[in-house]
Order: structure tokens, then sequence, then C-alpha cells
């Protein structure tokens, strides 16, 4: 075991490190992560990071099923994922520790507050003995800091209650691992400031432990040496931390924005897409609706009414909420009308893993209606991918008047990363058109043809309140052009058809597939959604051996781009890389007759840089 | 709005030109033909109007009406109203649904529809059957009913609409029967000037499942022994010779007769439909036949605020607060640092 030395400190330059800040759900985790991201960022840093938060709200206290975790990566190069291996684990309780330390490096950091080592905290978390006294920890570099004791002597004068001020340890290891790693305390100071201004004694207690773990690290004397971390060289522009659930939400502000129309959003709670209502629900001054349904049937509905109305309407949910939409999409689909629905994935089936991510839902996303009832299916590859998808979903839906299913995942969704903040000025309008005017010709008989289609098959998106355009709408099969119920046989094939040529037809209106690395070789490795990290990174680093690997990262899911199947063959080989069992995998290899190898993971997290290259050498070498 | 004065419309200006597909004889006809009639004098334009509907025989409504029309899926009406609703809240919005529709599958929706009190109509044709499907029992089937799906009779309790909508904080409660068009008309009107969401339970014969189910209301030589027409203000006074009224027993109603002059009016169950406390319109609710005479008329109407109108006044307030919202402030949000 390597236990505390003490030698003169120097200072070692990194170019990214990975730290876990792990504890029980009551430590605070979440806030130490996030404000060492924050000021990281704001530092100059390219992050990425990855909150990893039990489903229970408060498990039993010092249970593995209570240990809160949040990773962040941060660096001095572009940085993709949230880190394959942790550098630094900061491990708040014995369950903390046992929970994660297989995920740190060899020789890597240990840190960990001893005063939670007690006999029942060692009991709670299932060790027979005391990990930091045996040679459990023999391979790391272990540093045992007494949190509780050092913020308990800081805190001795304060007038706060013994569990605030046990409450304020975490901010004992923030100081702590900011000095580690030559972190400015400002920018905590300053979020202290505002967050507990009201709150006086609060306030004090968080900034001198602060300080006190930031000195300890100093005085101490048990570091080898600290670390450097310098700025990335990211493109110019002015830049944010974003999450992707803020990143959809802002998405959805401004495709209303650009549409001229006013958002609505039917939803109801749920993991991990609450998020996104919240975030809504603080742009009234938008005129943006949040209407908080009592089901997801009733918030897609309301979105269906609001669309048929005239609002850009969206609904978002998670798995088991699609699942109950998914009759009200085939009536959105049925009725022509514009419509996003956000599915924000996490494990399923069922209730299944409410706080972690997965890729599962797309065959639910794609098929899952009763009846041939195509619609279009996007997905978003990273945080601050979200705000371009959301868009996007926003601008199919109206301009092709069909509902629209955007993808992220849990992890996305609340993972972060830099944002570049785009100018408001250049993003594209969308155009809206609603009629005014009867639109029956040449035949001699007047009235309105709510179904009358466009040269993309498009009907028109005319409002009530519209004098002379009354019609009516519904999930019966109608007539085409006049929309009026019609049972015929041959017309239900040629309405079925037609509804899935609209959807095709909007393959001439999506970007062409890009690749990124060699428009031919080897290996073409085809992924979606949020593994686009993981994916891009593990490519990089195999050209960078000299393979011929390229990268195609589908946003558009239905339809896939025209040029998709020629890119496709281009390769020796494919490998469809998803966190499910190989759904897009099965629809390639049933599409495009493509012999598709796959690498899949259901565990709930997203893949490791080295799972992606080592599955690439392994079809490589075959 | 226009200054103009509106055309003139009449119930044949509300006649959508599709052919009408339910059963001769079902009572659905009839309240077609009186919400036609109403319509016109409510002075809204044919396009100011949206009447959308579940699924079920009643549900077909909104495609006889010449207005904006959506039927939806079974049940979620009354949620595809609020979005329009919310959408749109210059639009006169209807619902249309059954006894299936809207208290079997739809349920969910119809009371939280009606706690949020939208300006919306909603009108439920109670036939105590599933017409569409062709027979089976519904919710509001009494026990022990013989049907398709329950040929040796039904077993479960029924629930009242009504009393649902009570329970669910409804602002305007009203009952009427498929046979009495002018009451029928009055109460269709009265629900659509009501601001906030109107409940009307429509007691409507299937000719074909379930004939004569409301015979009791509407046969001549019994309905005025079994109703009750009640009207704000009035005594509860009913029977052929108007020789019966309701007076209230401690918590219970009781029939008295007013045939001996021991009971005079003055004893008897005065109705208020004002009540904030709406246990009075609950009671009434619950009386039913054949132990009492079944209420007809406006059990309950009183101002609650709009779900729509809290809703836009929220905006106003955060646009007052924070100014019309700009894209480039909410993108700047948090922390932002220049490369
Ligand atoms: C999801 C779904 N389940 C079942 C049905 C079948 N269905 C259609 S109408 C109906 C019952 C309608 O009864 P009610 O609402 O009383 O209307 P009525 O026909 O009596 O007017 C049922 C069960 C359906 N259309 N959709
Ligand atoms: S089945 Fe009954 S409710 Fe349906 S149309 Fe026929 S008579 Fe009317
Ligand atoms: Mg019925």
């Amino acid at each position: 075991m390597t236990t505390q030395t003490k030698t003169p400190k120097s200072v070692e330059q990194r170019t990214d490190v990975t730290i876990r800040f792990a504890g029980d759900s009551g430590d605070g985790m979440q806030l130490t992560g996030t404000q060492f991201t924050r000021t990281s960022a704001i530092f100059g840093n390219d992050i990425s990071t990855f909150p990893d938060f039990p489903a229970e709200i408060r498990a039993p206290a010092g249970t593995l099923a209570g240990v809160s975790g949040f990773q962040v990566h941060f660096g001095s190069e572009e940085l993709h994922t949230p880190g394959d291996i942790v550098d630094t684990l900061v491990a708040f309780n014995p369950a903390a520790l046992k929970k994660n330390i297989d995920d740190v490096a060899e020789g890597g950091l240990v840190i960990v507050n001893e005063d939670s080592f007690g006999a029942t905290d060692l009991k709670k978390a299932g060790f027979a003995t005391n990990p930091l006294d045996d040679d459990t920890l023999s391979k790391y570099r272990l540093i045992r800091i007494p949190a509780t004791k050092l913020t308990k002597e800081a805190l001795k004068d304060s007038p706060l209650g013994a569990r605030a001020v046990d409450r304020c340890k975490n901010f004992f290891a923030l100081g702590l691992v900011s000095w580690l790693y030559g972190r400015p305390l400002e920018p905590v100071i300053d979020w202290i400031d505002k967050k507990f201004g009201k709150n006086p004694d609060v306030a004090d207690a968080n900034r001198a432990v602060l300080k006190v773990g930031h000195a300890y690290g100093e005085t101490c004397e048990y570091f080898e040496h600290t670390y450097r971390v310098d700025k990335a060289s990211l493109p110019a522009g002015k830049y944010r931390r974003i999450a992707g659930n803020d990143a959809t939400a802002l998405g959805f502000v401004a495709a209303a924005k650009l549409a001229g129309k006013e958002l609505f959003y039917g939803s109801y709670p749920i993991t991990p897409a609450s998020d996104v209502l919240h975030a809504l629900s603080r742009y009234k001054h938008f005129r943006v609706k949040t209407f908080q349904a009592e089901d997801e049937i009733a918030a897609i509905c309301s979105s269906i009414g609001a669309a048929f109305a005239g609002d850009l309407a969206t609904t978002g949910t998670s798995g088991p909420g699609l699942a109950l939409k998914g009759e009200a999409l085939g009536l959105a689909v049925m009725t022509e009308l514009p419509l996003v629905v956000l599915n924000v994935q996490r494990g399923g089936p069922s209730t299944g893993l409410p706080t972690k991510t997965e890729q599962a839902d797309l065959f639910q996303a794609m098929y899952g209606r009763n009846g041939e009832c195509p619609l279009i299916v996007i997905a978003a590859k990273s945080p601050s991918d979200c705000f371009d998808a959301a868009i996007e979903a926003c601008r199919l839906a109206v301009k092709h008047m069909t509902p629209v299913i955007l993808l992220t995942d849990g992890y996305i969704a609340n993972g972060e990363e830099p944002w570049s903040i785009p100018d408001v000025n250049k993003l594209p309008k969308i155009e809206v058109t609603h009629p005014t005017k009867i639109n029956t010709n040449g035949d001699g008989s007047e009235g309105f043809l709510p179904y009358k289609r466009d040269e993309n098959l498009v009907r028109p998106w005319a409002l009530p309140g519209t004098p002379t355009l009354q019609h009516r709408i519904g999930g019966l099969e109608k007539q085409d052009g006049t929309g009026n119920v019609n049972y015929e046989p041959l017309n239900h094939e040629h309405m079925i058809a037609t509804r899935a040529k609209k959807v095709a037809l909007v393959a001439k209106d999506i970007p062409d597939q890009v690749v990124e690395g060699p428009t031919e070789g080897d290996l073409l490795v085809v992924g979606w959604g949020g593994t686009y990290g993981a994916l891009k990174s593990a490519c990089e680093r195999v050209r960078g051996q000299g393979k011929k690997v390229a990268h195609c990262h589908v946003r558009h899911l239905n339809p896939f781009p025209s040029n998709f199947g020629d890119v496709l063959k281009r390769y020796k080989k494919v490998l469809v890389a998803e966190l499910n069992c190989g759904q897009l995998r099965f629809i390639l290899r049933a599409t495009y007759l493509v012999d598709a190898a796959a690498l899949n993971k259901v565990q709930g997290k997203p893949f490791l840089i080295s799972e992606v290259e080592n599955k690439i050498n392994e079809l490589l070498a075959k | 709005m226009s200054t103009e004065a509106l055309p003139q419309l009449t119930a044949k200006d509300f006649a959508s030109d599709q052919e009408i597909r339910w059963c001769p004889g079902c009572g659905d006809y009839a309240i077609l033909a009186q919400v036609k009639k109403v319509m016109p004098e409510l002075g809204i334009p044919l396009e100011k109007m949206v009447f959308v509907s579940g699924i079920g025989c009643s549900s077909r409504f909104p495609y006889y009406m010449n207005t904006y029309g959506f039927h939806s899926i079974h049940g979620r009406a009354p949620a595809v109203a609020t979005g329009v609703k919310l959408a749109n809240p210059e639009l006169t919005v209807f619902v249309v649904t059954g006894d299936g529709d809207g208290l079997s599958i739809g349920g969910n929706h119809l009371i939280h529809a009606i706690r949020r009190n939208l300006d919306v109509n909603i009108l439920l044709f109670n036939n105590r059957i599933y017409g569409l499907t062709k027979g089976q029992y519904s919710p509001t089937s009494e026990i022990g009913k013989k049907t398709k799906s329950t040929p040796m009779g039904s077993v479960d309790n029924p629930l009242h609409p009504l009393s649902i909508a009570i329970g669910a904080e409804a602002s305007f409660v009203a009952r009427t029967v498929d046979r009495n068009v002018q009451h029928m008309a009055q109460m269709i009107k009265r629900a659509a000037e009501h601001k906030g969401t109107s409940f009307i339970e429509i007691y409507q014969n299937c000719n074909i499942f379930n004939d004569g189910a409301f015979l009791f209301a509407t046969e001549k030589d019994q309905k005025d022994d079994t109703t009750v027409y009640i009207e704000h203000g009035k005594p509860m006074i009913f029977g052929k010779d108007n020789d019966k009224g309701i007076r209230l027993n401690g918590l219970e109603p009781e029939i008295v007769s007013l045939k001996d002059g021991t009971t005079k009016e003055d004893d008897l169950l005065f109705h208020d439909e004002k009540l904030a406390e709406p246990s009075l319109a609950y009671m009434l609710s619950r009386m039913r036949y054949p132990e009492f005479p079944e209420p007809m008329g406006v059990l309950r109407c009183v101002d609650q605020p709009l779900f729509e109108l809290g809703m836009q006044k929220q905006i106003d307030d955060a646009i007052k607060a924070k100014g019309p919202g700009k894209l480039e402030d909410i993108l700047l949000e948090g922390d932002t640092w220049d490369v």
C-alpha cells in the first residue's frame, strides 16, 4: 500500500484528467462535481461530464444503492466523452469506494473521507474489514483525509447546527481537489455568495470550509505533486456549459421564434425527461405554454389539439411514456399534423433503469404503433447537439406536416459539455404558411380540401378560426383531398402509400450522410445518438495507428439520407455500435442488405472508448 | 374583431355535407338537431367553433357540424380539446363524448378537464351502453345488465356522471334528456354561456342495444313522477299534478306530498345552483329512479377561475417582469466565457 508520503510538490502537466466524485446521495456529490466542472469550463478547459445518480431520492444512507456519482473529464484537448478511466476518485464513504474503485486507473489517486469509515459504515457497504487498512487499495495512491473532523474544526465558531456543519464537508473536498488541479476558487465563492446570499451563516460556513480544504492540500504534504491542465484551444466564440435537456428546451424555444409561433409543451413528469419541462416552464416570457397533463396520453393529445389550433406543438417523455403515446401518435400520423415528440431514452423494458442511459427505444420510435404508421425519427448526438436536433425536428414537423420523434438519452440529457453559443441571427428561419382561402379548383365544387397535397405530398395547415375553411379531421381512414371518411379498399391502400411516400420524400430535405475519416476503407463504424463521442474518439485513435476506419453517425433515422446505402458499400466491413441489442443494425440489414457486425452494450452505461477500440481491432484482425 | 354585424346564421348553416350514419331512431339525431338549433343563438361565427370528440357512435358528431371538428381517439377528447383551447382561447370548444368514451377509457381525462375548468363545453351522451362496439354494458349500466359481454348480468356497480363531475369540482353541471328537446336546447345554451367547463349529461336512447333505458324519464304517463325539473330559486316540486315535493330531512332528501296541506311549499327544498359548497348539487346527483325522481336541469353553476386565463396571466406577468423573451438572453444564461 502506498501511504501518505511527505515529499515536496512538483507540478505535473496533463492533457486531460478524469475525476469522479462519489458519495452518499446526501453528501452533495452532484453539487461538488458541477462546481468543479463550472470552474474548469470557465478556466478554459474542454469538459465532458457524466452524472450518475440512484433512482431512489434517498436510499438508506451509506448503502451501495444510495451512492451518487459525478464524473468530469477536463482537458487541454478536445474531449468527446466523460472519460473511460478515472484518474482521481473522491470517495465520501465505503459504499462509494466499493462501487467505484474498479473504474480507477492503476496508480490513480483515491481520496477518501476517513471519518466515514467507521464499523457501521463499513458494514453497510459490505466490507468485512476496513479497506483503508488492508491491501485492498494497494494498486492505488490512497489519500486519507479526515474531512468530517476538519470541517467541524473549521466551523467550531459557526452558529450552524451539527447537521448543517456536517453538510459542508463536500466543500472541503472541492477545495482540496481545486488545489490539486490548480483551479481558482473565485468562481465557487461567487456561486456560494449568490446561492446562499440570503443565508449568510451557510454562505460563510461553505466559504470557510472550501478555503480550509484548499489550504489543507498546500500544508498536508501528502501529495507528491499537483497537476496542471492547460486551457483547450477550442474554436473561437462565446461559450457556456450545456446539458442536453437544457439544450433541447432552448432548441424548442428557438424553433418557435424561428417559426413565428407560440410553443406548446404538453408533458407528464418522468425521469430523465422532466428537466425539459422544468426548463421550458421558466420561459413563459417567450409565451411558452407548458402543460403538465394528467398522464402521457393527455400530454400528447393536448399537444395534438394545440397543433390543430396552430401552436408549435411538442411533447416530451421517456420510454414508458412513449409507449403510452403510441395510439395518439397514430392519430397525429393520420391527421397529418405537425408535432414533435421528444423521447429521452432510459434503460428498459418497463420501468427498467430510470436514471441510466440506453438506446433501446429505436424500434419503438420506428414501429411502435398499430397499422402502417411511418413518421420522421431523428436523434441528437451530444448535449449541445440537442439544440440543433430540436430545431431540426420542429422544422421537419411543420414543413412536412407530420409527427417527428426526437430521440435523446439519459447520458446526453444530463451530461454537460462546453457549447459555442450560436449567433441567433444565423439560425435558419422556419417557414410556416396557413391557408386563408378555399383551395378547390377546376372541378367546380366549392369548399376546402384539407388533404389536398403539394408536390411534397404535404397537406395544408388550416387553422380553426379561419373563415370558410371549416373542416373535420380524425383517426378514421379518409379520402385523399376531401378528408371525408372513406373505407374503400383501394383508397386505403392509396392513403397508406401516400403517407409513407410523404415521409420518404423528407429524404430530399435532409443533408447527405457524412463520414468522419476516409471516404472508403476497411471499416465503417456506424452509430447514432449519444454514443457519438465514444465512437468518434475510438475511430480517431485507430486512425492514429494508421488504420482505414471511418465513423458515420446517423442523425436522420427515418428516412435515412439518400446516399446512406452508397456510403455503407464503400467499406469492406461495417460495424454498428449501439447501446441496445442491435436495433439500428437490424434496420440497416433489412434496408440495405449489409452484413453489418454489432457492438452492443446494455448496462445502463455509455460506451468506453476502449470497448469500441477493442471491437474495431478485433474486426480488423479477422 | 370586426365591427360588422354577423350575418344571421341558421341551423342549416351548421350542417355539414356529410351523410349522417346513426341508426334510424337513435337519440343522437335529436341532440344534433338541438345543437344546430342553439348554435346560431350564440352569435359565434362558424369558424370560431371546434367540436372535438372521442370514439363511439356519439363521437361521430363533429362530422355532421359545419364547424371545425376533430374526431380523435377513444376517451381522449377532453385532452385534445384542452390543447385546442390553450392554443387559441378565442375558439368556442365543445367536447362530445359517450358514457364509455368519457367515463371508462377516458375517465381520467374527463375529471382532469373538469377540475381545470377551461371554458369548454362537454356533452356526454349517456345511453348506458357501448353502442359502436355493438352492445356491451358500460360503466353507467345498471347492475344486472344483460348484454353480449354479460350474459348473466353485470355485477359491477355503475357510476353516475353528475356525481363524478361534481366530485371533480365542476363549475357547471346539468342533465337533460333527448326526448325533451326544449329543455335540452335550454341546457345547451346555458352550458355554452357559462364561463368554465360545462358538463351536461344527456340521457340518450340507443334504440338498437339499450332501447327504452330512459322510458321512465320520457314516457308521458310516468315522467312527471320520475323526474323533477329543477330551477334556481324554486322549490322542488314534481308529479303530474304538481303535488309532490322534495324536502330535506336532516342531510337526506325525502319525498313529501303537498296534497293534504300539512307540508307547504316553503318547507320544500329550494334549488340554489350557485352555492359555493357543492353538497346540495351532489345530493341531487344521487337522487335516482325509482327511489326518487331524477333531477333535470342545472344542478350547479358557479364562477371559478379559468385555466386558460390563469395560464395567460402567468405569461403576461412574466413578460411584464422580464420583458418579451429574447433568444440571445437565454442562450447566454449562466456562466459564459470567451475563447
Ligand atoms: C383504444 C380503443 N379501445 C377500444 C375501442 C373500441 N370502442 C369503440 S367505441 C367503444 C365504446 C363506445 O361507447 P360509448 O362511449 O358509450 O359510445 P356510444 O357508441 O355508446 O355512443 C369502444 C369500446 C377503440 N375504438 N379504441
Ligand atoms: S347503435 Fe345505438 S347509439 Fe349507436 S347509432 Fe345505433 S342507436 Fe345510436
Ligand atoms: Mg354509450
